[in-house]
């Protein structure tokens, strides 16, 4: 029964590589591959966030605290009273409440707001550098309200801040695995290979940070920056303190696949062919974890982007004027905002999205990344 | 005696773990510049009050602020092994007072929640891997994904706005007004019963849905043992051998799995507590981080470590005792 | 209901074998046309396919094949418990003398009809005890559930009965044996506890599963006399499932071939040893009867007296520690005062069970483990001589250019990540052995020498046959024209015929290219195939060294003498154990 551990057309065949192997693999799982689309979008986004964002993420205006959001309707009536194709919104009116005093919005359906494909806007740099002109979508008259997922308690566009907020969520997560790869790499590696007192000690530190709760030394090591920081400074320090913690789970990874790959009878056999330890260790073990190694980083990601969040929502993390979607849930703390206008929330569905589709990735390539296991 | 041996070696273990712990906590409040006492000198300067210099360097010396760190820490450990925790600038009252009846709540907390955290999770994980595939198993996996994707603090957020919105409550705190500051009685205990439901939940939830994908991922491991087949052979009824055999042998590892689930419920009561503000350790410790209370925030760091460290090795004990490979070894 | 025609299912070139159905008259079990399926994630695996057999009141019917024969998911059949598989056609009858016959496939698989059978009526053991047996709780306590789920008695009579049991398969101590856990027995042992499990409700039927396949040559001769006995004891009929054509000649009365999910051949015993009419059939024995005839054919050339390797007394000892304070040292001698030449062009059996240092020594002989004490001198192609395990030893890598070593499993020995190409030319590449231009023609050439075909050269090993991955390391092992090869179990992880097969390339290799061998084996049949010389080893030493065919012949030691005559023989004439 040696043909059903394989599939049976590569043992026709027997040419591919460990990663068409493994590309087969994951393709077959649907979810993974389907997650892996959802985030090459989000992380697309994240890039592009200039000019997807309809807003500046940072203008205000007073006239629409808590605007509800709008929904784009498709199709309109033209002259003639035939229904043709123009995206549009409605705009606001306002009502106010003669006992509470309080000002609610109604949609007006006498004013529309027609949209714009890859309209002229304000000129600004598409991250940072290139210089542009136009953007996904826009409204004629830039005085004219566009809030596709409400305003906040500030009249800022909802939508824009999230685009916006994805690029620092996703980076801080990327960039804090990247950290406690290269820390967990280092140490994983030499403690697997030395062994010995090394190894030992490694051992102990790595169950002592485990066996502490993360949350409360975070926030204790966050809290301890400095309040003069400036953004990009805090940005890196707390990506930092998350990985001081984070990399004990890739170091285990690391050092657990190193030592059952020492005792692998092909590395001994490379062994007897003469092979230098330099050889072996590039040659015969590294190609056999990297595909491990990168699902185990890819599902840290998840819990890196969850603790930023965590963080920044109780205000020790990333502070405004920097936005991430923990700074963004910090406009949802109180209740009653909440119960004003729940599209503050809406930054909680992006953290699950991701969080979710990140967890479905890194399963699937997890399951994909030893094409050889029976 | 092997057992004996076990023992003492996990706590010894313990107590080089918690000596560890506490230099990183007294790390924690050396970390931010120049001490309290200057912070709160800048203030009251800033502010016009009188500042009594006397008064201050008096209490610098009571700290040793003005000695090394190493003489520093001593000071402050010596103090902590016999439950001095330090003082509170901020609140000018000791951390012992600060804590008060704060800490037996938290821990009450977690308690409920690490019960209502194993009985959602065993039945369903149970479940989840006998009847792999089944629309049950689907369900409990997709809640699984989500509970893990949900951060705790969101979760609460959406507790408190459904609540809002549907019943017009807000479930924030433990106790409703009358009995807040009252002494414990029947009244107050139902009280706190009718309130502690939703951070309960709330904890329990992320908990729950790892403790599911790793039974279940056990359980599936362990179901196909050949053991379990000797055990249909000799005539077993499917449930029973099952309860019997695997669940009892992925009953193991999942003991163990208690020494890193604690850190993330203390975690999540954390985040929890402060959203919901309720009267735990939590909102204290955000509240001392976010003024640099360092000596409070210190010592609730360093306490909650301890208890995450005590609760794993119980379960290491636990563990030990239920698992004859390692009572025995 | 005469169903031996579609048991006798002989392929096309088999039509004049006709095998006489046995009597109906004592059947105990009938199997009739039983088709077992597997859902694989592409179509159906039919790993049993219409197999029909029948087990007689107080018989013993063997099942053999090699694996993926579908001989183990037929015997777990009988008792329908083939998750992830499921009976999809046949009946499975169990016919209690007087007594109504039970259709045991048409019963509901988790019913209490069933579950009145298994373990009842009829008992299965299994390949592996240890984890057949449950880690967490008492052999006692598995026992006294099986007698107290058949038998309505008291918790305190049931631990008596299994006492008894357990007294029964002859383990020392069973009143203190009954409170211990499985890891805290050898395996020998297990295996006993699982066959007084087995018994507890005096089943009319034994399932067997491959039961000694897992253990020692000595301890397999005692497990199966211990079956044997208790079969005589019980009345019981036994269906045995073995690979070994040797095992199969002991126990059997009667044998079933299977193949493919089918039955090739059913007969008596004597009649499928002594005109066996499937050519797998014949297959069979031919390879278990060829490692029981004396050495193979002679190697070309004559042997030189003049020693390639001495090895002088080498020691190595495994110390394992307990507790925190490393107090107890349990000392583990995995070798005692090794010594023994090799010549020129010979080839060395080395001998042992498990345990017995024999791998040990290959390693320590690669290099791969540092001795404590003793040395290995090794003359070099240019007569100069080094210590193998002295310590400068490997420190010079080009003696691997002249010591290589073939591995056991010939799945994990490969690296799956290089091609066919990169994994017999690594070799050559480290050591510089072959200019770039030249590699790929020498690979091709190594690979024909090894009887594989060259343009499999850019296939990586999944690709492969587990006696397809073993010529490729055989390719690798003889890439760099080396003067001693160290074959560690090489055809250990091989079926019968196979093993033959590689053995034979073996045997062709040595004399073409005049390879002196270490051939390191618990299989002494092997071994007498193999080599001119052999050294039986038990706990670190080698209590006997000599010619192989004068040691099998007349062994001296009282070590040997058992070894020898646990080896099964593939002849029913030959049996002890069958009265």
């Amino acid at each position: 029964m040696t043909a059903t551990t394989v599939d049976d057309r590569i043992v026709a065949a027997g040419t591919e590589t460990q990663w068409q192997l493994i590309w087969g693999r994951f393709r077959r799982h649907r979810l993974a591959v389907f997650s892996g689309i959802v985030l090459i979008l989000l992380y697309l986004s994240a890039a592009l966030a200039e000019f997807i964002a309809p807003q500046d993420p940072h203008a205000f205006n007073a006239r629409f605290t808590f605007a509800p959001p709008q929904s784009i309707n498709l199709l309109d009536r033209n002259d003639e009273g035939r229904l043709i194709f123009r995206p549009h919104v409605n705009g606001y009116a306002v009502e106010v409440d003669p006992v509470a005093l309080r000002r609610t919005f109604v949609t007006d359906p006498e004013e529309k707001i027609p949209l714009r494909l890859f309209g002229k806007s304000e000129p600004y740099r598409l991250m940072g550098f290139i210089p542009m002109q136009h953007k996904l979508i826009t409204v004629e008259d830039s005085r004219t309200p566009l809030f596709l997922l409400g305003a906040d308690r500030l009249g800022r566009d909802v939508l824009s801040r999230l685009i916006h907020g994805t690029r620092i969520s996703l980076s801080v997560g990327l960039i804090g695995v990247i950290m406690s790869l290269v820390i967990g790499l280092v140490v994983g590696g030499l403690s697997g290979y030395y062994g010995g007192l090394f190894d030992l000690i490694v051992q102990r530190v790595i169950e002592f940070l485990r066996s502490l709760p993360t949350i409360p030394l975070w926030m204790g090591l966050a809290a301890a920056l400095p309040r003069d920081w400036d953004a990009l400074a805090i940005y890196f320090a707390v990506t930092i303190i998350l990985s001081l913690i984070g990399w004990t789970e890739l170091a285990r990874v690391v050092r657990g696949r190193f030592l059952a790959l020492k005792t692998e009878d092909y590395v001994t056999a490379a062994r007897i062919d003469g092979a230098s330890d330099l050889r072996i260790v590039m040659r015969h073990m590294v190609p056999a974890f990297t595909s491990h190694i990168i699902a185990a980083a890819s599902l840290a990601v998840p819990g890196m982007i969850l603790a930023e969040t965590a963080l920044s929502f109780l205000g020790l993390g990333l502070q405004a004027p920097i936005i991430s979607w923990g700074v963004l849930l910090q406009e949802a703390q109180n209740i009653r905002a909440v119960a004003t206008a729940p599209w503050l929330l809406w930054p909680g569905a992006a953290v699950i999205v991701a969080v979710l589709t990140m967890n479905f990735l890194g399963d699937g390539m997890r399951d994909a990344a030893d094409p050889y296991a029976q | 005696m092997a057992l004996l041996r076990y023992a003492v070696r996990r706590l010894l273990f313990m107590i080089a773990t918690i000596l560890a712990l506490s230099i990183v906590c007294f790390g924690i409040i050396q970390l931010p510049p120049g001490d309290f006492l200057t912070a709160k000198m800048a203030e009251m300067a800033a502010t016009g009050d009188a500042v009594n210099v006397d008064a201050v360097e008096r209490l610098r010396a009571q700290y040793g602020l003005d000695r090394p760190f190493i003489v520093q820490y001593w000071l402050w450990v010596s103090g902590v092994v016999v439950g001095d925790f330090g003082f509170s600038f901020e609140l000018t009252k000791t951390v012992r007072e600060v804590i008060g009846d704060r800490l037996g709540i938290s821990l009450a907390v977690e308690f409920l929640a690490i019960v209502v955290l194993w009985a959602i999770a065993l039945p369903v994980g149970i479940y989840s891997a006998v009847r792999q595939y089944s629309i049950g198993d689907v369900a409990a996996t997709i809640f699984g994904f989500i509970g893990l994707a949900i951060p705790n603090f969101l979760l609460a957020l959406l507790l408190m706005y459904i609540s809002f919105v549907a019943f017009g409550a807000t479930i924030t705190g433990l106790f409703s007004d009358e009995y807040m500051n009252a002494r414990w009685s029947f009244g107050r205990l139902v009280d706190f019963f009718s309130h502690v439901w939703a951070p309960v939940l709330v904890i329990a939830t992320a908990g729950s849905a790892q403790v599911i994908r790793i039974l279940r991922a056990n359980l599936l491991d362990e179901l196909s043992r050949p053991y379990v087949d000797t055990a249909r052979a000799k005539g077993m009824a499917e449930w029973r051998l099952i309860m019997r055999y695997p669940v009892r042998v992925a009953m193991n590892p999942l003991v163990s799995t208690i020494g890193w689930l604690l850190p993330t419920i203390i975690s999540s009561s954390i985040v929890t507590g402060i959203v919901l503000n309720l009267p735990t350790l939590s909102p204290i410790l955000l509240r001392s981080l976010l003024s640099q209370d360092m000596h409070l925030a210190g010592a609730l760091i360093l306490l909650m470590g301890v208890l995450t460290l005590l609760g794993t090795l119980l379960s290491d004990l636990l563990l030990a005792w239920i698992d004859p490979r390692i009572r025995m070894a | 209901m005469t169903p031996r025609e579609t048991a006798i299912a002989l392929e096309p070139a088999d039509q004049s074998a006709a095998v006489p159905a046995p009597e109906v008259a004592d059947e105990i079990l009938a199997i009739v046309d039983l088709e077992t399926h597997f859902t694989m994630r592409r179509g159906n695996l039919k790993a049993v396919d219409k197999v029909s057999l029948s087990l007689r009141a107080g018989d013993t019917l063997c099942v053999v094949g090699e694996s993926g024969s579908g001989k183990s998911v037929t015997a777990r059949s009988i008792l329908n418990i083939v998750k992830p598989g499921r009976i999809v056609g046949g009946r499975i009858s169990f016919k209690p003398g007087d007594d109504a016959p039970i259709h045991l496939s048409d019963l509901d698989p988790y019913g209490p009809a069933i579950r009145a059978v298994r373990g009842g009526h009829i008992s299965m053991i299994f390949q592996e005890p240890m984890s057949s047996l449950s880690p967490v709780h008492t052999i006692g306590s598995q026992i006294i559930e099986a007698i107290r789920l058949h038998q309505p008695i008291e918790k305190k009579e049931a631990r008596e009965q299994a006492i008894s049991l357990l007294k029964q398969v002859q383990i020392p101590d069973p009143e203190i044996a009954v409170d211990r856990y499985a890891f805290q027995y050898s395996g020998g042992m297990r295996q006993r506890a699982m066959i007084a499990m087995a018994l507890a409700n005096k089943p009319k039927v034994l399932i067997a599963d491959e039961p000694t396949t897992a253990l020692d040559v000595t301890t397999q001769a005692e497990i199966l006399k211990l079956i044997k006995s208790l079969q005589r004891d019980y009345g019981m009929a036994v269906l045995f499932i073995t690979h070994d054509m040797g095992v199969v000649a002991e126990m059997a009365d009667h044998v079933a071939v299977m193949r493919d999910g089918k039955v090739l051949e059913y007969g008596d015993v004597d009649q499928i040893f002594s005109r066996p009419q499937h050519p797998h059939t014949q297959d069979l024995i031919g390879a278990a009867r060829l490692m029981e005839s004396g050495p193979a054919a002679k190697v070309a050339g004559t042997l030189s007296e003049e020693p390639i390797l001495q090895v002088r007394n080498l020691n190595l000892a495994f110390g394992t520690t307990h507790g925190m304070l490393r107090r107890h040292r349990a000392v583990v001698h995995a070798l005692r005062d090794v010594s023994f030449d090799l010549r020129a062009g010979e080839a060395l059996g080395v001998v042992g069970e498990s345990g017995s240092g024999k791998t040990t020594l290959a390693r320590c002989l690669v290099g791969l483990y540092k001795v404590d004490s003793g040395s290995a001198m090794f003359t070099r192609g240019d007569g100069s001589t080094t210590d193998l395990c002295g310590r400068g030893g490997f420190g010079d890598r080009s003696l691997y250019t002249e010591i290589r070593m073939i591995f056991q499993d010939p799945f994990a020995s490969l690296n799956p990540r290089m091609t066919v190409e990169q994994i017999v030319a690594e070799p050559m590449i480290v050591n510089r052995a072959c200019p770039k231009s030249e590699l790929r023609s020498r690979v091709a050439d190594l690979l024909e020498s090894v009887e594989l075909p060259a343009d499999v050269m850019d296939r990586y090993p999944h690709a492969f046959s587990g006696g397809q991955r073993q010529r490729i390391g055989i390719a690798r092992a003889i890439a760099l024209n080396p003067r001693l090869v160290l074959a560690d179990e090489a055809t250990s992880a091989l079926d019968g015929s196979l093993r033959a097969q590689v053995l034979d390339l073996l045997l062709k290799l040595r004399s073409r290219l005049g390879l002196s061998f270490i051939f390191i084996s618990h299989d002494i049949g092997v071994i007498r195939y193999f080599c001119e010389r052999m050294a039986v080893m038990r706990r670190g030493e080698i209590v006997e060294i000599g010619p192989s065919q004068s040691i099998c012949d007349n062994p001296q030691h009282a070590y040997t003498q058992e070894l020898l005559a646990a080896v099964p023989r593939a002849d029913p004439k030959q049996s002890r154990l069958r009265g």
